[in-house]
């Protein structure tokens, strides 16, 4: 199965009926699909700290919220992820397009590809990195950990995870 | 009139209309909790920005309640990309009042870019929202919130925060009864 496809069943399987996103060239297949999935509600955001906002609107209003975004948005999103979901222990799956990291092209993208793991840590976010043959159950898994511990929690998709085999 | 006079009348609304509020950091939501508490009002704590972004993501999810989201001129300001997806979304259950008091008047009334020149009427209406009310005095605003149930309302008031007291409620306990009060049915 192509991984577009394995993620966006992923995302079906845990549930998620609500999608902010900020696009990425690696996310571009997922984004129809949402589209097309009456299920889903989707807002595409000018920036993900909004995004970050409404997930938070959309978990107290009884939805399980997902943001697709490229690494480079967790810089944009940082002091919300603290004072807001870290503060009132709001869950939030955060899917991220990891950039910078090994196949990189753009030397733009290589700093925050490099601090991703370590600004996670630092933000006490768990992130998982999935395989082709694991991510559905992975993004299953993830948001199990969000919604216990009432955090946000990242998943990883660097750049081997689209690369044709 | 000043913000409180106004937080006064949009809690009036809300409690006429079982309407959940979001509410933005600092005195606004000090102000709201002295004026009116309720359990179906979500104090901000922290997130400067993002009470116009909740209160969205908030209205898609409960399209069955109404929700208002209070925000400040200098909080829109950080945060304008919000307009342009409200505009996109358009949720006929979301009502986002601006109490543009033209400072940062929870940091000590530092002027906003909306007392230099910054009109957010038009800029709501630039980005996109078709529904943009803006109001002068007390009268208008009353005369608004009483027509106006969705879209964005720029209410201009003057500066100044009343003497209201810390809220005295600890996040869990905010997000709790607000949880419990959202999940509530409409009638």
């Amino acid at each position: 199965m192509d991984p577009s496809t394995s993620v966006f069943n992923g995302m079906r399987m845990t549930g998620i009926d609500l999608v902010v996103s900020v696009p990425c060239i690696n996310l571009k297949d997922i984004l129809p699909m949402i589209d097309d999935d009456p299920s889903m509600i989707h807002v595409p955001v000018t920036r993900e700290e909004e995004g970050v906002g409404i997930c938070a609107g959309a978990y107290m209003g009884g939805k399980i919220p997902a943001m697709l975004m490229q690494n480079s948005g967790l810089g944009n999103s940082i002091n919300a992820l603290a004072s807001l979901n870290k503060l009132f222990h709001i869950p939030l799956l955060l899917i991220m397009s990891h950039r910078g990291v090994e196949g990189e092209t753009i030397c733009a993208q290589v700093p925050m590809g490099q601090l991703t793991t370590s600004l996670l840590d630092t933000l006490d976010i768990p992130y998982v990195v999935p395989t082709r043959d694991n991510v559905e159950e992975t993004i299953l898994h993830a948001w199990a950990i969000a919604s216990e511990k009432g955090r946000p929690v990242a998943v990883l998709l660097e750049i081997g995870f689209w690369e044709a085999e | 009139m000043k913000r409180i006079d106004a937080i006064t009348m949009i809690a009036r609304k809300a409690e006429e209309k079982n309407s959940l509020i979001v509410c933005n950091i600092g005195l606004p939501s000090k102000e709201l909790h002295h004026v009116k508490d309720r359990n179906g009002n979500f104090y901000m704590l922290g997130s400067m920005g993002l009470s116009s972004s909740i209160g969205l993501g908030l209205s898609l999810s409960v399209p069955k309640r109404h929700v208002i989201a209070i925000d400040g001129d200098g909080s829109v300001l950080m945060n304008m990309g919000s307009l342009a997806t409200i505009a996109h979304q358009r949720p006929e259950n979301y009502l986002l009042v601006v109490i543009d008091n033209g400072t940062y008047g929870s940091t000590g009334d530092q002027p906003t870019a909306t007392s230099l020149g910054t009109d957010l009427g038009a800029v709501a209406k630039g980005a996109g929202i078709q529904d943009v009310y803006t109001t002068n005095n007390e009268k208008e605003l009353e005369q608004t919130l009483k027509n106006v149930d969705r879209g964005v309302v720029i209410a201009r008031v003057g500066a100044g925060n009343a003497s209201v007291p810390i809220i005295g409620l600890s996040p869990e306990e905010i997000i709790e009864r607000f949880m419990t009060e959202c999940a509530r049915p409409s009638e």
